[in-house]
């Protein structure tokens, strides 16, 4: 029977067996570059993993729910961890913070993501939320010596701590209305039993502690400043998977609770202000930043707004919308992060005037940058038009189609400042000589910029994948 | 409900105002000659160094902290030992594989200096 179970969440398991042996072998060579290579070969195999249909069902006593949409979510996990990585190693050297820790660090992190994504528990959920969120902290602070890495670790730490602690009360509380920990058996007893307003609550801090992981308005004040503070490639992977992850675990609460939400006019109307707020003030906020770490730090709130609009649509056509996404979302994000980590210098050489005149000297990184932010706007032929038209798709198809017309009206106020960049790259003189003269392109970027393109000509294939997930995730 | 709590609230009223009563008559009534041997630390006590305040180095607290995460751990061997006959294999494979885990963390720990003072 246990062998049965560690068989069942082999994924899991490979990746805490994996983490210990990077452990192990970071403590005896002492090699950053070996472990990196090993962390490297340990997402390789995830990936690999997820490509094949596997059984599913409930290990360890239901405490987690292999199925296609956990699938699906631990590819994008697995993928953006290994593309983060690929891209931090210039970065590190450059910045002198070349630790083999780092990518153990961000294994872990995966590994959290992971188990968030497969949680049939809510205990499991909360362990896999704060080994998630404890990783990103150090990551965030990982210079040590940067005064403003240290402020940005400190303020994340403190923060997530505190919206830890209500995630945590709103179990406890759910629990106490229901009395069941395991999310299907909690669906079962809100069908028999009409929901307390005790459960409103805990429903309600749980999804606090959710909000502030997606940075949604308003707990949102705490994402520019980390982000802009944290090393750049930690802010590719905070601002991405770890949203993805939250993304992926509040769907499995949500639909274990939707015989009470759905059709509830309350919830909708919370959650939909929610989600006009957050694309609102993360679009205008936008507007006004100069520094490009701050500008993606808003673009990304605005980002978790459109995704909340496929939450508010509640359907699986939704659901499917917000995989699907999730994983171009996070595609091009951290390729634009990977581009200005190439392009930062000693935490300078941030702002949008810095990249005047790339295209002169570097036509390719300034096309890579310049696709990563036309598909961030949702121009098509790119993935991130897809992504956005399946989520507006989905509002209109449940009758939301006032969200769906605010979401347009907030993605089209976002192409000034995505345009901002392209203009300064293609259109300025450089600002001085051989500005970019050590800039040396990353393949994994030309690999990025073609994975985004590609999802946004052929979706058809992914989109059946996140269609998929959803169809099979629930339904046992 | 509440009221049946009010003889336990006057309680600790009195305790309150008589500790208030009886330091303040100290404070009030009670002479006061500071002699030397009177402003040392207490009879039999240590002899006071430096002032309270002052640093302490940052390898304490590491050494703190690795003693508090492993100290915790170990916290989940009692329950295990207790049904240990009960629980027999199945409870003693998932033990060794804990301690596995923890002992990779102390290996990590002792090789990269964690517990090297100087």
């Amino acid at each position: 029977m246990a062998l049965h179970d560690l068989l069942l969440a082999l994924p899991i398991t490979f990746a805490t067996l994996w983490t210990i042996l990077l452990i192990v072998v970071e403590a005896t060579a002492k090699r950053a570059q070996l472990t990196f290579s090993l962390t490297s070969v340990g997402f390789l195999i995830l990936i690999t993993m997820m490509l094949f249909p596997s059984e599913q069902g409930y290990a360890f006593g239901e405490m987690l729910r292999l199925s296609p949409y956990s699938q699906f979510a631990n590819f994008v996990f697995a993928l953006s961890g290994l593309l983060v990585i690929t891209l931090s190693q210039s970065y590190l050297a450059k910045e002198n913070i070349h630790f083999g820790e780092y990518y153990i660090i961000v294994f872990i992190a995966t590994l959290g993501m992971m188990l968030m994504a497969s949680a049939a528990h809510m205990v499991v959920l909360f362990i896999g939320l704060e080994i998630m969120s404890i990783a990103l902290y150090v990551l965030a602070g990982i210079m040590r010596k940067d005064l403003r890495a240290n402020e940005a670790a400190m303020k994340y730490f403190l923060l997530g701590a505190f919206s830890s602690g209500f995630f945590l009360y709103g179990i406890s509380l759910i629990y106490g209305a229901t009395g069941e920990m395991t999310l299907f058996k909690i669906g079962i007893y809100l069908q028999e039993n009409s929901a307390t307003s005790l459960f409103w609550i805990g429903l309600s801090l749980m999804m606090v502690g959710f909000l502030f992981k997606i940075s949604a308005v308003p707990f949102h004040q705490w994402t520019p400043d980390v982000y802009e503070g944290s090393p750049t490639p930690s802010t590719a992977l905070m601002s991405t998977a770890s949203k993805a992850a939250a993304f992926t675990a509040l769907i499995t609460v949500v639909l274990n609770v939707s015989s009470q939400t759905e059709n509830n006019s309350n919830w909708i109307f919370a959650l939909s202000t929610i989600a006009v707020l957050t694309m609102v003030v993360g679009n205008i906020a936008a507007l006004s930043q100069d520094n490009l770490k701050r500008m993606l730090a808003f673009s990304s709130i605005a980002h978790a707004g459109y995704m909340l609009v496929g939450i508010v649509a509640g359907s699986d056509a939704g659901y499917s919308a917000v995989l699907y996404y999730a994983l171009v979302y996070s595609l091009m994000n951290i390729g634009a992060f990977g581009v200005i980590a190439l392009i930062e210098q000693q935490r300078e050489l941030t702002s949008a005037s810095d990249y005047a005149g790339l295209f002169k000297e570097k036509p390719l990184l300034a096309g890579v940058m310049a696709l990563f932010m036309l598909s961030l706007t949702g121009i098509p032929p790119f993935g991130g038009f897809i992504g956005k038209y399946k989520l507006f798709a989905a509002a209109v198809e449940s009758g939301l189609s006032w969200l769906a017309v605010v979401g347009v009206l907030a993605s089209a106020v976002s192409a000034y400042y995505y345009l901002r960049v392209v203009v300064f790259m293609f259109m300025r003189e450089p600002q001085a000589e051989n500005q970019f003269e050590g800039v040396v392109l990353n393949p994994t970027l030309v690999l990025i910029a073609l994975l985004v393109f590609l999802l946004g000509i052929f979706p058809t294939g992914m989109l059946r994948f996140a269609g998929e997930a959803m169809k099979f995730a629930f339904n046992m | 409900m509440i009221e049946s709590y009010l003889p336990i609230f006057i309680q600790i009223g009195i305790a309150i105002l008589l500790g208030l009563l009886l330091s303040g008559l100290g404070i009030f009534i009670g002479v006061k000659r500071r002699t030397k041997q009177k402003l040392t630390s207490y009879e039999s006590g240590l002899e006071p160094v430096g002032a309270a305040k002052h640093r302490v180095s940052v390898k304490y607290y590491l050494v703190a902290m690795l003693f508090i995460i492993f100290d915790i751990e170990v916290i989940f061997m009692y329950p295990w030992a207790v049904s240990f006959r009960e629980l027999g294999v199945s409870g003693l494979i998932p033990m060794l594989t804990f301690g596995l885990l923890l002992l990779a963390g102390y290996y990590y720990i002792l090789r990269k200096g964690g517990l090297e003072w100087d």
